[in-house]
């Protein structure tokens, strides 16, 4: 047991101590901050509040009419021809051109610019012209504008999750479907990353031809053991600086976001128009809220470290088993492909299991070990029996011994195989090897 | 005895590695295991080093059957020997004394000293992948002698050594021996034998096929054959036949008629030439190495 430690303590030291470890622990969170900042960041770019001449013909329109978030309107009044000539060097990216009778050729509109134009712009033009002209139209009809603005009603639903005993909590589908998403991903991105290093750490072993002299000092399963546990920690430090991090980093980069003139502008659209503030406020804020309140956070969290543990610790010794078979990088890429395919196969069925959580393809996708961590935790954050998790849980445990067992039998006798090439079939044969 | 190997079997899918081994290995001597490639004696090495397991038989360490906690007490230099080349050789160094047992204080007073000894204080903190070769196989020794096993087990000790590390080496090697180490060391460089071996058995196509104490296997293979120098005409007489001869050195190899016949053989020659020298032919460790591999094929 000691000498276990030993190997953990090696392996976990002398991959921490690395660069490369530290660029990477530093480069993840950089990118997941970047993933979300460069979004908000490109949009702040572009959402540089768009100014817009518009000549009226009509006369329909003034200037409290033309509001919106993004563009600022500019009524004009100079012949059409002389507009079209001079917007753009005046500063404006379009000029609106509305007809003498806008209310009844309303495909009349015309929008020159000097690029093409935007298709948010665009509608966010049309949006506008149109709440007039038809507010116009329901004015000569004989409907009061306040009746009008009455039927102006928008539907919004929250969905609530009932439990067997009548327990009620708001849940959040779309905020389900995210963490499920995320949580996938990252499953497949680790299983795969960490795998590979235990299967890098056993080849160098065998090919710079140390591997003699450890296993002279203690049994080839407590070296692989350590291996995959060493690695595993190191593993487990990465994710804590991810999230630690990635945390840090989107503190400062929202107060940067937070202070920025797009904010700002939202702000004064809120106060110049009650109507656009109310459908602004449901914020990606308030999408997040929910879904930690309908989420039981112990439960994923834990359900999480569970199937990042068992599910590396079952992978993890299939990829020592085939470091120890070869004697290189490149000669092990035949084999690897035989251990990623389940990986890819479970990640492929998350994407289904996503879309119906409770299909019998999801079912028996989060209870095969092989694809169980990841189909298991992309159904998770939507509720799951607990009979189901905790078959899945056993399932995994059992295929986890029975991989280990297979690899352990793989690992010591491939270790020591030198300038063969080696087989699956003759993998196979190791397994009744005797001692 | 600190080893006896009791009828051992190894078999792989498609061949026996040891067909029924018995090997006795005393106390406090260096033991010279011999034969070609693929005769079994790394097979014979890796289960003492309780790498693998044999099919058969039984290997009694120091009056013990081989139990796990026996590799504490024996050190192994492989014929393939490596290190870790991203790491320290001082973090390696205690990393692999700490394997064998020694706890983290001990492990680093008993380097320090090797460190001295050796003269090479201050590659504490070089990383391996800058070591020459030569510096690489002094940190392999220290690795393999540092927890003060009571069996050293030397495979190919002096293959890619320079004659000064082979030296070193050499002289490590006996005072291990000198203060009560037992040494198993196999080997096919037959130079090496002559020098440092005490007892040896030779293993061949999975069996051991001579054994014993080094002088008494050399005078078992003796052939009663004598050099002489001379000059004159020399010919068979009753009393030897010649074997070889070079007329222009006057030297030639005799083969006595009798054993013990070197009075009668001595009377026989200065009737016939005038005699110079009279000298036991001793056979090579490399003649006996060959011609015991070539009657065992």
């Amino acid at each position: 047991m000691n000498k276990i430690l030993l190997v953990i303590q090696r392996e976990y030291l002398t991959r921490v101590q690395k660069k490369s470890f530290w660029i990477a622990s530093l480069l993840g969170p950089i990118l997941i901050t970047a993933i979300y900042a460069i979004p908000i960041w490109l949009a702040m770019q572009d959402k540089e509040v768009k100014r817009i001449e518009i000549l009226d013909e009509s006369g329909l329109f003034q200037a409290k009419d033309l509001v919106d978030k993004e563009v600022e309107f500019k009524l004009v009044n100079k012949p059409a021809a002389e507009l079209k000539a001079s917007f753009s060097k005046e500063g404006f990216v379009a000029f609106v051109h509305l007809p003498k009778n806008i209310v009844r050729d309303s495909k009349e509109l015309k929008i020159y610019s000097e690029k093409n134009l935007s298709l948010p712009l665009k509608s966010s033009i049309e949006r506008v012209i149109e709440k007039k002209v038809r507010a116009t139209l329901m004015q000569k009809a004989g409907i009061a504008s306040e009746v009008y603005e009455k039927t102006q009603v928008e539907i919004t639903s929250e969905t609530i999750s009932v439990s067997s005993t009548g327990d009620e909590t708001s849940s959040s589908s779309g905020g389900a479907m995210i963490l499920a998403g995320v949580m996938g991903m990252l499953l497949y991105i680790t299983l795969l990353l960490y795998g590979s290093q235990v299967m890098a750490g056993v080849i160098e072993e065998k090919s710079s031809r140390i591997i003699e002299v450890i296993i002279s000092s203690i049994k080839p399963y407590q070296l692989m053991l350590g291996k995959i546990l060493g690695v595993g920690m190191v593993g487990l430090t990465q994710f804590l600086l991810w999230i630690v991090l990635t945390i840090g980093l989107t503190q400062v980069a929202s107060t940067f976001y937070g202070s920025s003139p797009i904010q700002q502008r939202v702000e004064q659209v809120k106060k110049a128009d009650p109507e656009v503030a109310k459908t602004m406020e449901a914020s990606p804020m308030d999408e997040v809220t929910k879904v930690i309140e309908s989420t039981n956070i112990p439960l994923v969290l834990g359900g999480f470290l569970f199937y990042f543990l068992f599910g590396y610790l079952l992978y993890s010794s299939l990829f020592a088993a085939i470091g120890s078979a070869v004697e290189s990088t490149a000669e092990a890429q035949q084999f690897t492909f035989i251990v990623m395919l389940p990986i890819i196969l479970a990640f492929i069925m998350a994407q289904f299991t996503m879309q119906d959580p409770d299909s019998t393809m999801a079912f028996w996708a989060s209870m095969i070990p092989f694809t169980s961590p990841i189909n298991m935790m992309v159904r998770l954050p939507y509720g799951v029996p607990m009979w189901e998790l905790a078959t899945s849980m056993i399932l995994l445990v059992l295929g986890f011994l029975g991989c280990s067992w297979i690899s352990a039998r793989i690992y010591r006798v491939g270790i020591l195989m030198y300038g063969k090439k080696i087989t699956v079939k003759e993998m196979a044969k190791w397994l009744f090897y005797k001692g | 005895m600190i080893l006896s190997i009791q009828h051992v079997v190894k078999r792989y899918a498609d061949h026996t590695a040891l067909a029924g081994v018995s090997l006795e290995i005393p106390k406090g001597q260096i033991f010279g295991l011999l034969g070609p490639n693929g005769a079994g004696k790394t097979s014979l090495i890796r289960i003492v080093n309780q790498i693998t397991a044999p099919d058969e038989g039984q290997v009694i360490f120091d009056g013990e059957v081989l139990h796990p906690k026996h590799v504490e007490q024996i050190g192994y230099l492989p014929e393939e020997r490596g290190l870790y080349k991203k790491m320290k050789v001082g973090d390696q160094l205690m990393y692999l004394a700490q394997l064998k047992g020694l706890s983290k204080a001990e492990a680093q007073s008993r380097l320090k000293d090797w460190f001295i000894r050796l003269d090479i204080k201050d590659w504490w903190y070089k990383q391996v992948d800058d070591l020459s070769k030569g510096m690489q196989q002094k940190t392999q020794f220290i690795a393999t002698v540092v927890h003060e096993p009571k069996l050293l087990i030397l495979d190919e000790p002096f293959s890619g050594f320079d004659p000064i590390n082979a030296n070193m080496l050499k002289d490590e090697i006996l005072g291990l021996k000198e203060r009560g180490t037992s040494i198993l060391f196999s080997t096919h460089r037959m130079e090496s034998v002559e020098e440092l071996c005490d007892s040896i058995a030779l293993i061949n196509q999975a069996k051991v096929v001579l054994t014993g104490e080094k002088e008494e296997v050399r005078n078992r293979f003796k052939k009663d054959e004598y050099a002489v120098k001379f000059s004159g005409e020399l010919t068979n007489s009753s009393a030897f036949e010649v074997v070889s001869i070079d007329a222009e050195q006057h030297s030639a190899v005799i083969k006595l008629a009798k054993s013990n016949g070197t009075n009668q053989a001595i009377s026989a020659l200065i009737k016939q030439v005038d005699l110079f020298e009279f000298k036991e032919v001793i056979p090579s460790f490399n003649d006996i190495f060959i011609q015991v591999v070539e009657e065992t094929k």
